[in-house]
């Protein structure tokens, strides 16, 4: 059975090990797609619906044909059908330069016959609103789930809460927009750098796309700033990017506008969700019934988790998505999970409060899952929880602080399609290729050190290669918190496979056999005779003219499935002006073998920012009245800035020593923690994200009045 | 091109192109029965004369000569400009992100002070020393807040990183021993969307301490 060894034998594995990358990213020669400045490239734009709902009635496009540094202008949609959200592509240019594409773009006449939109799910379902897809009220079949039996669970109940709570739209605002640099050899071969999570799946994409054998297509995706689910197609933008470098004959680079991104690059749906639960006198969560839904906009999607974490015996769920006339939503960051936790976690501190108990306690009659349980005693501990009101609210002065927490759960486990191969050369240099792409998540330093840990080297002496369809070593998208735990194994059996066949090489040198063989530091040795020790170098100067290379197989025991986390939030709130300030989030992550301990720590981070962008800060906000979303910027679109990040204390609570995947888990438990603590200190409870300071001053005049 | 060797490329052509725009929920529709604009390829025709002048700017101690418009920013120089001997200047660390003076993502050091490259005309920038995230090192010397970006992984996706990499140096240029506070003051005018502030801030602090 394959393994990852004992801790106390690692050298490299679990260790705080600085980013390959890190050099190449601080001086600005990491060249993102964004980067790449072909000759003769040209600047592709495209011209996007302002109106959120219309006939196209006719696209001029003779003005911007004829602008002097103009190469092409391609219609994007046909007369007489529809555009259904503001964003939607009308015509696309190339031209010589960013600023006469931009020019060109403003020639374009488009004659559009306004028709009426929904943006706000209150619209869409409201009586007589215009059906703006095929759901009867612009609402989808609901889905329902029931386990147990409800009315027998309420029955049982001593307390119930009623409660709705709500999420907005939020959008991933990658820093580097989506897009695609495309060019053409000889109408025949197509190389895109792209800014995706999935170099396979975009070529595939492309390849279909143009109909072209899969082999002469080629993906590069050296540096891509930043996905978080939203980058796994070239989508329209892709496709046009190649379609004007073919036309044009020349590259073309199209990059999506600030503005675009938050349009029409995906966005995690919103969740409203109204639920009633009850609980026993002895703490049992017993019931639970819940109505919920939430827009993905034009699209379906917009599902959530709930009930969420927590054991309820008797549950009834039914969900369903409501269109708006937005741009569709896709996969953000444990999608469903953190809008689906806020709610949960809010709930169960409703319940326990109901009880009169402690919502720690509450929290571990209730959670069946072992890694949490001692996570709750860890976390407790970091984040001081003694010190939290115990009457909600009572603290004086004008700024109360308070305490809460969230939980959350991931799977991570990765899967099997990833090939790659571990190449030992004649003098000493090893490389590492593999169809993974590095998202930021570091999986290049990760491949480096378990490769250099099975040899006995350095990771800076392990070239790793990925990044790149062309070696054909294809491995899938980086969603799911899957790219290491999808990934490392295969390196390690692949690199396990080389050190095998370089022993095979050496034994007779050593005159030992092989099963004796082990790497030192640099070193090959005989652990029966240490006197037998040869270089790294000496070593692989016995293979000549050859090489050695091997593929691995994903072995399922090097990875496991199941992420477990918990955070803890301290907040301060300003009664006066409402302001939310984060003091300190302990975040306990469960991610089972950490190869990286620095980037896991960065990863857990990473998450919690984003979440308490989330809580805090974060939502799409759009105009009924026109159809427009009214903050698609970074100004009015807040993102968490350096005056926002708390101390965060990230916990890496490695279990077990097989590989779980972390990107996404730690982003989950963030919003419930927060909302909780912010109910600790003012004793009013806001059920809506994000927790804005208008909201907290309304709800502490209401608990006044 | 031979005719074999073009049978063996794409088939697709513009009508194609889009009949198939929109294969996602888009796809109901746009049928591919009308198209519009025109079929033939644009030539340039004669436009208005855009005021442009050539100028020179100091980067990273070397002089460029480049050909801008008024409009023309110094991030546009720097990312995509072509010298008057036809050399693409293709400094591209500096990234443009939100596109108005929000997200720091284009900060490069205007005699040594942070300034937004997206926010400032290129002619503006004439007669000053510009620095840019590629001009920071001395040779192969990594300058102390690089090192220390390295070391605390200070970065993920890295695309924000120039930027908050030379906010980082000018913030030490002006004071070199910063409280938490003063560096969160100090980096608010960049933002980072994978979440490293923790580990910038730990970067920061320990640049401060080899300067």
């Amino acid at each position: 059975m394959a393994s990852w060894g004992e801790a106390s034998e690692s050298r490299l594995i679990g260790k705080r090990i600085t980013r390959l990358s890190g050099k190449d990213k601080v001086t600005g020669k990491a060249k993102y797609t964004f980067d790449i400045n072909e000759p003769g490239m040209l600047y592709g734009r495209i011209l996007r619906s302002e109106v959120a709902h219309a006939t196209v009635m006719g696209v001029d496009m003779s003005e911007a044909e004829a602008l002097p540094g103009v190469k092409a202008v391609i219609p994007l949609i046909e007369v007489d059908k529809k555009v259904r959200y503001q964003g939607q592509e009308i015509a696309a240019v190339a031209a010589e330069t960013d600023d006469i594409a931009k020019d060109a773009i403003r020639l374009i006449r488009v004659d559009l016959e306004e028709l009426p939109h929904v943006v706000t799910e209150e619209d869409a379902m409201a009586a007589g609103a215009p059906e703006i897809r095929d759901w009867a009220g612009n609402q989808s079949e609901p889905g329902v789930r029931e386990e147990g039996n409800i009315e027998e669970g309420f029955a049982e109940a001593a307390v119930e809460v009623e409660a709705t709570y709500h999420t907005p739209v939020q959008t991933h605002v990658c820093l580097e927009t989506h897009g695609h640099v495309a060019k053409w050899e000889d109408n025949q071969n197509l190389t895109v750098w792209a800014s995706t999570q999935g170099v396979f799946g975009v070529r595939n994409d492309f390849a279909q796309r143009f109909e072209l054998p899969a082999n002469q297509v080629r993906v590069i995706t050296e540096h891509m700033g930043g996905g978080f689910g939203s980058k796994f197609g070239p989508g329209l933008e892709g496709h046009t990017a190649a379609e004007l470098s073919r036309i044009t004959g020349k590259p073309v680079k199209l990059m999506l506008t600030r503005k675009s991104e938050h349009l029409v690059a995906g966005n995690r749906p919103s969740m409203t969700q109204k639920v009633r639960a009850g609980a026993t006198s002895d703490g049992r969560l017993i019931a639970y019934d819940m109505k919920g839904y939430g827009t993905g906009g034009i699209s379906s999607g917009a599902g959530f988790t709930g009930p969420y974490v927590y054991y309820v015996p008797n549950s009834r769920t039914e969900r369903f998505n409501v269109a708006t006339n937005a741009g569709n939503q896709r996969a953000m960051r444990a999608p469903g999970h953190p809008q689906g936790a806020f709610a949960m976690d809010s709930l169960m501190d409703e319940l326990a409060e109901k009880l009169g108990m402690n919502p720690l306690e509450f929290r571990r009659i209730n959670d069946p899952n072992e890694v949490r349980q001692a996570q709750y005693t860890l976390g407790a501990q970091e984040i001081g929880w003694h010190r939290r009101n115990n009457v909600a609210g009572s603290g004086t002065g004008v700024k109360k602080r308070g305490i809460g927490v969230g939980s959350g759960q991931w799977g991570g486990g990765g899967g099997r399609g990833t090939e790659a191969r571990v190449t030992i050369n004649a003098d000493g240099t090893v490389e590492a290729v593999t169809g993974t792409q590095d998202i930021g998540t570091g999986v290049r330093t990760v491949i480096a050190i378990i490769v250099a840990e099975e040899f006995g080297l350095d990771t800076t002496d392990i070239r790793v290669k990925v990044g790149d369809s062309q070696p054909g070593l294809p491995s899938g998208g980086s969603g799911g918190s899957q790219t290491t735990p999808s990934v490392a194994p295969v390196i390690k059996t692949a690199a396990a496979a080389a050190k095998q066949k370089l022993f095979e090489r050496i034994a007779p040198l050593l005159d030992a056999p092989v099963a004796d063989l082990r790497v030192g530091t640099g070193t090959i040795y005989a652990v029966s005779d240490r006197t037998k020790t040869i270089t790294w170098q000496q070593a692989t100067g016995q293979l000549g003219m050859e090489s050695i290379s091997e593929g691995g197989t994903w072995e399922e025991d090097l990875r496991q499935n199941g992420a477990a986390g918990t955070q803890f939030a301290e907040v301060e709130v300003d009664t006066q002006t409402g302001a939310v300030r984060l003091i300190k989030i302990v975040a306990v992550q469960d991610c089972g073998l950490a190869i990286n301990r620095l980037t896991t720590e960065s990863q857990i981070n990473g998450g919690v920012i984003m979440g308490l962008g989330q809580a805090l800060l974060e939502e799409r906000f759009m105009d009924p009245v026109t159809g427009r979303m009214l903050n698609a910027n970074l100004e009015d679109y807040k993102v968490p800035g350096t005056f926002e990040i708390p101390e965060i204390k990230s916990i890496v609570f490695d279990t077990h020593r097989k590989v779980t995947g972390v990107g996404e888990p730690p982003c989950i438990p963030t919003p419930g923690a927060i909302a909780n603590a912010v109910y600790n200190a003012i004793g009013v409870r806001i059920r809506s994200l994000p927790i804005t300071p208008d909201k907290v001053l309304d709800a502490l005049a209401e608990k006044k009045a | 091109m031979p005719e074999k060797e073009k049978k063996q490329g794409t088939n697709i052509s513009r009508r194609n192109f889009l009949k198939g725009v929109g294969t996602g929920t888009v796809a109901a529709t746009v049928a591919p029965s009308v198209l519009i604009g025109s079929e033939k390829a644009a030539d340039a025709q004669t436009g208005d004369a855009v005021a442009s002048a050539t100028i020179q700017l100091n980067i990273n101690g070397e002089t460029y000569q480049v050909e801008v418009e008024a409009r023309t920013t110094l991030l546009t120089v720097l990312r995509d400009g072509i010298d008057t001997g036809g050399n693409n200047i293709d400094l591209t660390g500096a990234k443009l992100i939100c596109d108005r003076g929000e997200c720091g993502g284009c900060t490069v050091m205007v005699d040594g002070k942070s300034v937004y490259a997206c926010m400032m005309l290129a002619m503006d920038a004439q007669g000053k020393q510009i620095t840019t995230v590629e001009g920071l090192a001395d040779g192969e010397n990594l300058h102390p807040v690089q090192e220390a970006f390295i070391k605390h992984d200070a970065l993920m996706c890295g695309f924000c990183t120039p930027g908050f990499v030379v906010a980082s140096a000018a913030l030490l240029g002006e004071n070199a021993n910063p409280t938490l506070e003063e560096i969160k003051i100090g980096l608010s005018g960049n933002t980072c969307r994978c979440g490293t502030y923790p580990f910038i801030f730990d970067a920061v602090k320990t640049a401060s301490q080899k300067m």
